[in-house]
């Protein structure tokens, strides 16, 4: 199928463009919500923040310590999701990837939620390894789940299998919940996806391993375009295919068990974005990594600004929303079936 | 030269195998060896002698006490719901011809949770009667719209797992946010719901569910025969000229009733409608109507058990039997996953 925009020039134009609306959505997520705030109270705000000088104005503070971060949150980790996701689908060849569907959220949410009620654990630091471990291991079991036995890997074992490992995991998250009081209280709304009432120290505490990922990324984009071409002819130019294999893995852990850390499990991001930036500038990772993160960081502002008015004034997570927003989606994409792409 | 015996009425006919039939027996006096058990169990324990003596009116007053007001219902629900599982999966899985289709894997049991807790945030001041009706009916809301949209021009096996995948990630999506809009008190109740237990089991569910249950074990006997049929592929059942669509209609119906009832009455109790049905294939064959008996019992055996371990293990602590069949049940995914990769 051709890209949408399919011209050099057009790609450079869609990524400035598409910066562009990132930033008003950014801005959107700024000042929309139970209080509306305008340009002049942003620009004031963000400048005292800028000066570093000890702001009194309470407007102010609000949206320092509590609309900024919540943003800056959700770009980071829609963008992340987004590339989490089409990392997934070019290494699985599965139209249907992306961290939620695999079980990689569900693993990293039962870890996370074990360790708060079994082990006592409270510190943001404890819960990003935490989080990273339990990502990783759910992963690692959905892959080999799913590539185990003679045919190999398929797409449908695959999905079955993550599909299988997010209920047990879900299931035990619930059964956890269920017993612990305490526990239910404090992840009830980290364990649906949010970014509400995050820190930006928080962010902090993981923004490393992004940066880490996000330089791995640039190395990788031209080794997993030509992966799509199959092991065999990728190998026959020359590549080492299981190197290109392991450092994107490495890099979905470090990309989806940062932001599950930060933000709880939010679902089909990785899902949605990937596919509608392949249908605008085609395979190439190269373009399409870049329109991911872009893409992925607008569309969560935007469904964050939306699960705030959805029953307004009660904010709700939006991880429930992106996952009514990707569940017909993902749907769609199933019907169409594998052999389509 | 397999060893049957044969059936034959006007109106029904059907030729049982042997070896089915050895293991349903078997299988039928241990369920009922364990019902036994599971009754007895408890902070006053009854053998299963005992329990006998009072179900057949000959024991004294406490012991009928113990057995009619507090365990009788429950393992009664135990059973009930661990046949419907069993049942409602064995009937999933051959008319999919996929070892891992179940009610929770496609969805059907999410789309009856969601109800529920739906039912538990919006509706607090209605008789909590109507909660099973509620899970009911968004069950098989859920399995329709699964259905419809795995249509095109028939029924795929897979791309019906893969609609039934989507559809749990929605439902899951509008549990979470039912649970949300409710006030902490009922979110822990229903999280305890969610978790899959037999806790708040009572007469009026059991009443509630044995109809049910009787009705359509009833229908799956009579309509069974088609799905060995089903089981040879769309073509050849065509070629024989069963109408494919029609039962496949009716069976999928059949399923998700069991399947939906079964949640209504303890929550999402997952992995039984995975792991019955296959012991219970690997034991007898593949013929559904030959392994379907010996998979009910298999069902109700391992629900009865989880709900012995988590009442009894942890006492005082009455924990979720849901976790159990979870932990039981997702190293067998493992190992489904393994072996029929290797078989295919």
């Amino acid at each position: 199928m051709k890209p949408l925009i399919d011209s050099h020039r057009g790609k450079w134009l869609g990524l400035i463009f598409g910066t562009v609306v990132l930033m008003i959505c950014f801005l959107l997520s700024l000042s929309l919500g139970l209080q509306n705030y305008s340009w002049n109270t942003l620009v004031r705000a963000l400048v005292s923040l800028s000066s570093n000088i000890a702001s009194t104005n309470q407007t102010d503070l609000i949206i320092q310590t509590a609309r900024l971060p919540r943003a800056v949150i959700a770009v980071v980790v829609g963008a992340n999701m987004a590339m989490a996701g089409v990392l997934m689908q070019g290494l699985t060849r599965n139209p249907l990837a992306s961290p939620g569907i695999f079980g990689i959220n569900a693993g990293a949410a039962f870890f996370v939620v074990m360790s708060i009620s079994f082990f006592s654990v409270n510190s943001l630091t404890a819960y990003t390894w935490i989080a990273f471990a339990g990502a990783a291991i759910s992963g690692i079991i959905v892959y080999v789940l799913g590539s185990t036995g003679r045919e190999g890997m398929t797409p449908i074992k695959l999905t079955i299998a993550g599909a299988a490992i997010s209920a047990l995991f879900y299931t035990l998250v619930q059964g956890i919940l269920a017993l612990d009081q305490r526990a239910l209280e404090e992840t009830l709304s980290w364990i649906s996806g949010s970014v509400q009432g995050r820190k930006l120290e928080m962010l902090a505490e993981v923004m490393p391993f992004f940066l880490l990922a996000w330089c791995l990324t640039a190395v990788l984009a031209r080794p997993m375009t030509t992966l799509l071409m199959g092991d065999d002819t990728a190998t026959g130019l020359g590549m080492r295919t299981t190197w290109v294999k392991l450092s994107a893995s490495v890099i979905i852990i470090l990309l989806a068990g940062g932001s599950v850390a930060v933000a709880g499990p939010i679902s089909l991001v990785g899902l949605i974005i990937p596919h509608m930036a392949r249908s605008l500038v085609g395979i190439d990772y190269r373009w399409l990594l870049p329109y991911c993160a872009i893409l992925g960081g607008a569309f969560l502002l935007l469904a964050d600004v939306g699960a705030r008015f959805i029953s307004y004034p009660e904010d709700i997570p939006v991880g429930v929303l992106t996952a009514l927003i990707g569940a017909p989606f993902f749907i769609l994409i199933a019907r169409r079936g594998f052999t389509a792409s | 030269m397999k060893k049957e015996l044969d059936l034959r009425t006007s109106y029904y006919s059907a030729s049982l195998d042997m070896k089915a039939l050895w293991y349903s027996l078997i299988f039928s006096l241990v369920c009922i060896l364990t019902f036994l058990l599971s009754t007895g169990i408890g902070d006053y324990y009854l053998s299963p002698v005992e329990v006998l003596q009072t179900l057949i009116g000959a024991g004294d007053p406490r012991m009928e006490l113990i057995v009619y007001t507090f365990r009788l219902p429950r393992a009664l629900i135990a059973l009930m719901v661990g046949i419907s599982l069993a049942v409602s999966g064995s009937i999933l899985q051959s008319l999919v011809r996929n070892p891992l289709a179940s009610p929770d894997i496609i969805g059907i049991t999410g789309g009856a949770s969601a109800g529920a807790v739906g039912f538990l945030a919006f509706a607090s001041g209605a008789s909590i009667v109507w909660q099973p009706i509620a899970a009911f009916v968004c069950g098989i809301i859920t399995a329709f719209l699964i259905y419809l949209f795995a249509w095109k021009e028939g029924i795929s096996p897979m791309r019906l797992i893969l609609i039934g995948i989507g559809f749990n990630a929605a439902a899951q999506a509008l549990t979470t946010l039912f649970l949300i809009k409710s006030p902490i008190y009922t979110a822990s109740q229903s999280s305890m719901w969610l978790a899959g237990s037999i806790y708040s089991s009572s007469w009026k569910t059991v009443h509630l569910l044995l109809p049910w249950l009787l009705f359509f074990l009833v229908c799956t006997f009579f309509i069974v025969r088609h799905l060995n049929v089903q089981q040879l592929g769309e073509d050849i059942a065509k070629g024989l000229g069963t109408s494919l669509q029609w039962n496949q209609f009716l069976l999928v119906i059949i399923s998700v009733a069991l399947a939906s009832a079964a949640v209504a009455a303890a929550g999402p109790i997952g992995f039984i409608g995975l792991m019955a049905p296959h012991i219970a294939r690997m034991l007898v064959g593949p013929i559904v109507s030959s392994y379907l008996p010996v998979a009910a019992c298999i069902g109700g055996i391992l629900l009865l058990v989880a709900d012995m371990i988590a009442r009894t293990a942890f006492a005082p602590l009455d924990l979720p039997a849901g976790i159990f069949t979870a932990i039981l049940g997702a190293p067998f995914v493992i190992y489904l996953l393994y072996h029929h990769g290797r078989k295919a």
